[in-house]
């Protein structure tokens, strides 16, 4: 008998078109900086743009779960402001060791994002409340422990964290960057071939056919804010090995550079569409601003952040053409 | 006869909302290999019946029985898993997700833990070659029409051996092609022995693919019939039912209506209603006859300019006219009281005098408010009126029962004075007494020059009032009735039945 | 009124709480022509925040929220600075620097009304993006500037009367006549509550939105003057940070919903008084200032939790009432039946 072949525009596959524009974006960058600044076109550059921007990285992961769902999660900066205090109260207060006190940062930071998680979910309050709320808290936490910074002085920590892996050719990265490109392989598998992971971009779909499909869509969405909340703690400890201390005023303004980075990555912030490998693109163009900023010298850093806001508006501007179109 | 052994049995069906009895003592029927089709006004309960037997509600009274085993599903998922499906008429599937993940999400093939995403593919290709498709399953099923999205659920609903598939207003947003090809799968899967209840407002339709029909109305049993043993007369008879007692008619005399003062002459609106023409002449009131899902709503909303016309022109009072915005026709004093009070007019959290001096209002704009005495005045003036109880104009309209929140509406337009009125179902849901008020106030109104679009799912209410009677059909409009002695409701529904193509 | 018991009672419990641990809290004396206490002092650095919050009212009244509030804080204090550090008349300074915010809060009011960018999304462009451009305009500096009429704004005297609080009663005056007098409160609630009846009723919401995020950054910028006028300084970094999440909190403590409709400015005013008292108390009693945080996530949540209907419903069902089903959980299965 016959059979129909229907519908099906032929496109370069749509959804791969705005990490494929973020991609772009970054080569175009790299070359541009390659061509102005003595310097700037080896691989340590970009391997520098990791090694610095590491925590960023495994933060923007969580993120990423939590905008896949259609949410949004303030409080990671100040989760992660809080995990660096903690670690460094406890190892240079009661002299904990690290072993202890990294694993106790991390419930914490995934307990914090159940609480949220729940909160959003059983009560039906905007996601953007519910963790504005878990914001301040985790700050208010951070100042009751201390109002200082306080150094981190662990022999095993700091040992680790000046450790250099070197690679061929004179190419170094720190432990932290293997940190977060496991935790980047392991959230994409999870993303990619996990029954949560589908479950993440269906609830982000439509929340109501994920339900009427019969998928734990409550479930879902707590575990996404408790994931986001382990990665906030996990970027901590990452934050806490690059600046060997515990300061309330670290990871100021985080969340706007993670929402940011997922935005730019491509993934739509309504929700159920977008990749990690974006997010780990938006980090690096992020990154790379920063360090075009640092090269051109006369430029100065507070252009960053209009940088920034302009890549959002264009990515923002994009992303609603996007639905437009496939809406018709 | 040889009968085959009802695949489910649904009897004694009794279902009660505060307030409404939905359903009471309804019986349903499938049989294996059958198309049914489920029949039914608004507010007959074929939603509530298909609620009941798929779990999302609990049923008060009665029983189901799914291949002789009383069943009792408490949510869809658990009616899925016992072999009942349902397909909604918005399609609900995540569009972002490829073909194959929608019709396997949540049972999809895994090895050690991990998604087999070939095996995935090549099980969702299977299911879809037995409705004789082929699709790139990989695709996003946004990629796709409605109609091909409308299949991927379908496939989904038959992946779990379905033995029961609910098909709900499957075509309301499907064209021709489409319904041919839904109805060719339609008709493979009753081969394969399953039944299949479909719910449509199409008559056509239901003619063209069903074998039986259970009619509502009212949330009572009109009764089963083999579709091709009633004809549609009878149909349309039994589902909107006749009102014993012949109302005396509102408009004794013949009037002559020469003064025309809205001519929409072929406008359209793809999806939504085929091209029509129609003039409403001052004073006049035109009544809508058509059932439900007939584009009596989308006419009153290009005629408000709710939505834009894809086709056509408008000429008011002679000239051409533009209706892109509701405002815009709001300057051509076009009022619109719309079918869904709750979402389409009222603002629930705005007092009863600011929900009525609401459009007049938008029309000052912001600056030039309405003084307060006149406010009062004629808030109060409309409150007597149209008797709106409780009569305190600082009553939150959230407060108010269903037929003041729908006098508050009418109101608010009734301060503009509009030359033409558009009423859509005003009557709906509505008591008793206030029904009457507002039928008498249409007429009122006609007497004092006001034309008046009138949509009602009442026949007898429609012949009631109108002068002219305007029948759609399946989003046409088929024909143009004078409203003489000579119409009757009976000769209205030959017309709806027969598309106004039989005498 | 029953919706402003709430924060009535809170604020007053908090005063009382002041009264306990310094007695002399609500005196309020008149020295060289000036007024002095507490509660002065709390109206008088309270004031950049009902001034945000006012604007934010409106804003999420229509069913919007603006986060670029704090930045826009940020850029009308340093233009004005930069202005009157190079020489310019005070009231160029403060028509440009107020010109700009209009400005700014017009292209936000255009993506979310004209381009249909949700809210949030839309004024976190301007979040991210206002703070470089406050730190370019003041050149990465803190801009210091000696002029005694600029410093009028946030630290000066009226008729005994700090200046400062005078610019609030009069911007909550100019609220008040235009939403409650003029038609524009009725027709914000309206597209707020219900945005396609409104635009069958025939109300433009366009332009009203964005009049509305225009009329918040504008509130903003006056802030900003004043912040920056009370420090003699503009900081393009810190000045107004976090300012929009305490004014959000102000909004909804106040009684408006963030779900838009119903507003109140008497309820607004209410609650960013008692985010001002709250940080004062803590201060008087002796509490480290810093856990200032803590006490506003605590009543962020038992707000929003009190706010939310399916918060009460499973309350009400724990205190044994008949378990009827939620409209939150019937809400989640509507399909169309």
């Amino acid at each position: 008998m016959s059979t129909l072949t229907l519908g099906g525009r032929t496109a370069v596959p749509a959804k791969y078109l705005p990490v494929l524009v973020t991609g772009c974006l970054f080569v175009a960058m790299f070359a541009v900086g390659g061509f102005r600044y003595e310097g700037f076109a080896s691989g340590q550059v970009i391997l520098n743009v990791f090694i610095d921007n590491a925590f960023l990285l495994v933060v923007a992961v969580g993120m990423t779960f939590v905008i896949l769902t259609g949410g949004i999660d303030l409080s990671v900066g100040s989760v992660v402001a809080l995990s660096t205090m903690i670690s460094a109260s406890l190892m240079e207060g009661p002299g904990w060791p690290p072993y202890l006190v990294i694993p106790l940062v991390l419930a914490i930071g995934s307990g914090l994002g159940l609480v949220m998680g729940y909160i959003v979910h059983a009560f039906d309050i905007q996601p953007f409340i519910v963790t504005l709320a878990g914001m301040f808290l985790a700050r208010g936490l951070c100042y009751t422990i201390g109002t200082d910074s306080i150094p981190i002085r662990d022999p095993t920590f700091t040992a680790f964290a000046q450790t250099r892996i070197d690679l061929f050719a004179d190419l170094w990265i720190s432990p932290s960057v293997v940190i977060a490109v496991v935790v980047v392989v392991v959230a994409a598998y999870v993303l990619h071939y996990t029954r949560f992971g589908r479950s993440v971009y269906a609830a982000g779909g439509s929340e109501q056919s994920a339900l009427l499909m019969g998928l734990p869509v409550g479930r879902t969405k707590i575990t996404v804010y408790t994931v986001s909340g382990f990665c906030s703690a996990l970027g901590g400890v990452l934050l806490s090995f690059y600046m060997l201390s515990g300061y309330g005023l670290h990871a100021a303004g985080m969340e706007l550079d993670a929402i940011a980075a997922v935005v730019i990555g491509g993934t739509l912030l309504t929700g159920g569409s977008g990749f990690l490998f974006g997010t780990v693109l938006g980090v690096l163009v992020l990154g790379l601003i920063q360090t075009i900023i640092i090269f051109e010298g006369t430029l100065l850093s507070w252009w960053t952040k209009i940088f920034i806001g302009m890549l959002l508006f264009v990515f923002i501007l994009l992303q609603r053409l996007f639905s437009a179109r496939s809406r018709r | 006869m040889d009968v085959p052994v009802p695949v489910l049995t649904m009897r004694g069906i009794g279902k009660q909302f505060p307030g409404v009895k939905a359903l009471d003592g309804v019986d349903l029927r499938l049989l294996p290999g059958e198309v049914h089709a489920l029949m039914g006004e608004n507010g007959a309960g074929k939603s509530t019946l298909i609620k009941v037997l798929t779990g999302v509600h609990p049923a008060d009274a009665g029983t189901i029985e799914l291949a002789g085993a009383p069943v009792a599903f408490g949510s869809p998922l658990e009616a899925q898993q016992a072999g009942i499906s349902t397909v909604y008429q918005e399609v609900n599937l995540c569009t972002n997700l490829s073909v194959a993940e929608n019709i396997l999400l949540g049972r999809e093939p895994r090895r050690w833990g991990r998604i087999d995403w070939k095996r995935m593919r090549a099980r969702a290709g299977e299911l879809l070659s037995r409705l004789e498709l082929s699709l790139d399953v990989s695709a996003p099923l946004s990629t796709y029409s409605l109609a091909i999205q409308q299949m991927v659920a379908i496939a989904r609903a038959i992946d779990v051996d379905a033995r029961v598939l609910i098909l709900d207003e499957p075509t309301s947003s499907l064209d021709a092609d489409e319904v041919l090809q839904l109805f060719r799968v339609m008709r493979r899967l009753k081969e394969e022995g399953i039944a299949i209840l479909f719910v449509s407002h199409f008559l056509d339709q239901v003619y063209e693919i069903s074998d039986r029909m259970t009619i509502l109305r009212n949330g009572r049993l009109v009764g089963e019939f083999m579709t091709e043993r009633l004809p549609q007369v009878e149909l349309v008879a039994k589902m909107i039912g006749q009102e014993l007692a012949a109302l005396e008619r509102l408009h004794g005399e013949a009037k002559v209506f020469d003064r025309p003062l809205i001519e929409a002459r072929g406008l359209g609106r793809a999806g939504a209603i085929e091209p029509f023409s129609l003039t409403v002449h001052e004073g006049e009131v035109v009544g809508l006859a058509g059932l439900l899902g007939s584009g009596r709503t989308e006419i009153a909303r290009l005629l408000f300019g709710a939505d834009h016309a894809g086709t056509g022109e408008i000429t008011v009072s002679g000239s051409p006219a533009s209706l892109r915005t509701p405002r815009a026709a709001m300057t051509h004093k076009i009022a619109f009281c719309s079918e869904n009070r709750k979402e389409d007019g009222l603002i629930p959290d705005l007092t009863v005098r600011e929900n009525i001096i609401l459009a007049l209002q938008a029309t000052r704009g912001w600056t030039r408010p309405v003084p307060r005495e006149q406010q009062d005045e004629l808030v109060g003036r409309y409150i007597k009126a149209l008797k709106i109880s409780p009569p305190n104009p600082e009553h939150l309209v959230r407060n108010l029962s269903g037929g003041n929140q729908q006098k508050v509406v009418l109101a608010r337009w009734l301060i503009l004075e509009p030359r033409l009125l558009i009423l859509d179902e005003p009557t709906r849901g509505i008591d008793v007494g206030a029904k009457t008020e507002i039928q008498r106030l249409v007429a009122e109104l006609s007497d004092g020059g006001v034309a008046v679009l009138f949509i009602s799912a009442e026949l007898e209410e429609v012949l009631r009032l109108s002068h002219k009677v305007e029948v759609l059909r399946d989003r046409r409009l088929v024909a143009e009735l004078p409203n003489d002695e000579a119409l009757t409701s009976d000769v209205l529904m030959e017309t709806i039945a027969s598309g106004g193509r039989a005498e | 009124m029953r919706r402003l018991l709430w924060p009535v009672v809170v604020l007053v419990l908090l005063l009382a709480l002041n009264v306990f641990f310094s007695p002399g809290f609500f005196s309020i004396q008149v020295r060289d022509g000036h007024l002095y206490g507490s509660l002065i002092d709390i109206l008088r650095f309270g004031a950049p925040l009902i001034l945000v919050s006012l604007g934010m009212t409106l804003v999420i009244a229509t069913g919007g929220i603006d986060l670029s509030v704090g930045s826009v804080v940020a850029i009308s204090g340093a233009l004005a600075c930069l202005q009157i550090s190079q020489g310019a008349s005070l009231f160029t300074a403060v028509a440009l620097a107020l010109g700009l915010s209009l400005v700014l809060g017009a292209w936000n009011g255009f993506l979310v009304a004209g381009i249909g960018i949700q809210p949030i999304i839309a004024t976190l462009i301007l979040m991210v993006a206002g703070r470089g451009l406050a730190q370019l305009i003041t050149d990465g500096q803190i801009i210091t500037v000696n002029s005694p009429a600029y410093k009028v704004i946030g630290g000066g005297y009226w008729l005994t009367v700090p200046f400062g609080i005078l610019i609030v009663l009069a911007v909550l005056a100019v609220t008040a006549f235009l939403t409650r007098r003029l038609a524009l409160g009725m027709l914000i609630e309206s597209v707020g509550g219900n945005a396609e009846a409104s635009r069958l009723a025939g109300i433009r919401a366009r332009g009203i939105i964005i009049m509305v995020y225009a009329f918040a950054a504008l509130c903003a910028g006056v802030a900003g003057l004043m912040i920056s006028s009370n420090v003699s300084s503009a900081d393009g970094n810190n000045a107004g940070l976090w300012i929009e999440l305490d004014a959000i909190l102000a909004v909804v403590i106040g009684g408006t919903a963030l779900s838009g409709g119903r507003f109140s400015l008497g309820g607004t005013v209410l609650g960013a008084l008692i985010i001002q008292t709250l940080t004062t108390t803590i201060y008087s009693i002796g509490v480290p200032p810093e856990t200032t945080l803590l006490f506003k996530a605590l009543v962020v949540t038992a707000v929003c939790l009190i706010q939310s209907p399916s918060f009460r419903a499973k309350a009400l069902r724990r205190r044994g009432r008949a378990a009827v089903p939620g409209p939150a959980s019937e809400e989640k299965v509507r399909v169309s039946l």
